[in-house]
């Protein structure tokens, strides 16, 4: 048999691997992801931005396949500029994570793709939403991809109620760090998202500026 | 009466049913499990190596041929040296059974215990037969869950306390994550002197999820 010429990671599904997380705080949400992207073995993109905006104060993260997470995102996007457009006003978080939701229902035979939608409205204030597999579920934080299994215990152990955007900011960092130490489809940099009622703040930590643990 | 006691903790689980975690500290070490397992109400054994001039005693909580097998090579060690096993003495036996039989074998195992020359030590030995040293170590269906947290709260150089609550928490923590984990905690510290037992039943829990 000869054999395949051409490298395996070319006919692989990119996947984002991926952790992300959204966190709920007074004021606003923060949003965090890895920035790995995976072709099978191989790394295809180790600086991918996977907070992606569906409006100005409204963020979606992406995980679980590339182009299905991407595309949701983008059509999301469209619809949501016309119900804004429509209502007159800013849309709710809420109307966001909904239009996300009837995507990944309908198609969730066709599509293999996570999305946690979280932002800020004038109604709710900080909302963070998980779509998985076509639910909707308001949750004070949520995790997803590969690597949100090795921190479910951390982050159980750490959350607290009300804490402060500075220390929202902390809690992400560190679980995004340690999530990337453990799964081997997360890694890169980590980037952050804060959105509240005045600004939204994008921000990239770099790989050897993170937390580091006992065994580094 | 010349008296050297090692003591290993083993937890036979496979890959799957059970959270499992050993963690080192200075002068012993903590092994522990929750006790859910499908083999029955028992999740690890101890065996403890006493060694007198006139018998050899150790006693055992689990059935399980690797157990045995494991545990009749090491006795003869015992007889025929007239010492207590090394912990890692009994980490290599598992290591040697695990990685001649893996086709076959589906078992992660992880080897806790106390001896003279190196103290306490922590042994991993996963699926597949590899075999290393670790300050901290989970295994199990539920270890997944709590990479993260025992990444961020073992530090070196811990007190048998601080050992015993970490490993708890730990397995609180995945316990109530992980479907076939549950039931209550069972912790053993091993030192100098002997094994410690001890359970901790679901409402003595720590009370380290928040969220409810």
């Amino acid at each position: 048999m000869l054999e395949e010429n051409e490298p395996e990671w070319l006919s692989e599904e990119v996947k984002t691997g991926t952790t992300i997380l959204a966190i709920e705080f007074a004021d606003g949400v923060v949003l965090g992801s890895d920035s790995r992207v995976s072709a099978g073995a191989s790394v295809v993109n180790r600086v991918m931005n996977k907070l992606s905006p569906l409006h100005d104060k409204i963020y979606c993260a992406l995980s679980g396949s590339a182009a299905d997470a991407q595309t949701i995102a983008e059509v999301v996007n469209y619809q949501l500029d016309v119900h804004s457009m429509e209502i007159g006003e800013d849309p709710q978080v809420r109307s966001a994570a909904n239009l996300v939701r009837n995507i990944s229902y309908k198609y969730k035979e066709e599509l293999s793709a996570h999305l946690i939608v979280a932002g800020w409205d004038r109604r709710e204030g900080g909302q963070v939403f998980a779509t998985l597999n076509g639910l909707l579920t308001r949750q004070p934080f949520a995790i997803g991809g590969s690597g949100s299994s090795y921190v479910y215990g951390f982050v159980d152990a750490e959350y607290r109620r009300g804490m402060s955007k500075e220390e929202c900011q902390k809690f992400v960092v560190n679980t995004l760090s340690l999530a990337m130490n453990r799964d081997g489809s997360s890694g890169g940099v980590a980037y952050l998202v804060t959105i509240d009622e005045h600004n939204t703040e994008e921000k990239v930590i770099l790989g050897n500026d993170l937390p580091t643990f006992y065994d580094q | 009466m010349d008296r050297e006691e090692v003591s290993t903790g083993v937890s036979p689980g496979s890959e799957g049913q059970t959270t499992i975690m050993a963690v080192e500290y200075d002068g012993g070490v903590v092994i522990g499990a929750d006790s859910r397992t499908t083999t029955g109400s028992e999740d690890f054994s101890t065996h403890t190596y006493r060694n007198n001039t006139s018998t050899n005693s150790f006693y055992k909580d689990v059935h399980d041929h690797l157990l045995k097998h494991v545990l009749s090579l090491a006795i003869a060690e015992v007889v025929a040296y007239q010492l207590a096993p090394l912990v890692e003495t009994a980490a290599h036996l598992f290591k040697a059974s695990c990685y001649r039989y893996r086709e076959e074998l589906t078992a992660g195992i992880l080897v806790a215990g106390w001896d003279r020359r190196r103290g306490g030590q922590v042994y991993c030995v996963p699926i597949g037969g590899m075999l290393v040293r670790q300050p901290v170590s989970v295994g199990g269906s539920g270890s997944t869950y709590i990479y993260g947290f025992m990444d961020s709260n073992y530090k070196p150089n811990m007190t048998k306390e601080q050992c015993l609550e970490l490993t708890a928490s730990a397995l609180t923590l995945a316990m109530e994550r992980d479907g076939s984990s549950g039931g209550v905690v069972r912790l053993a510290s091993i030192s100098e002197s002997g094994v410690e037992r001890r359970v901790i039943l679901g409402n003595q829990l720590p009370k380290i999820v928040s969220t409810h």
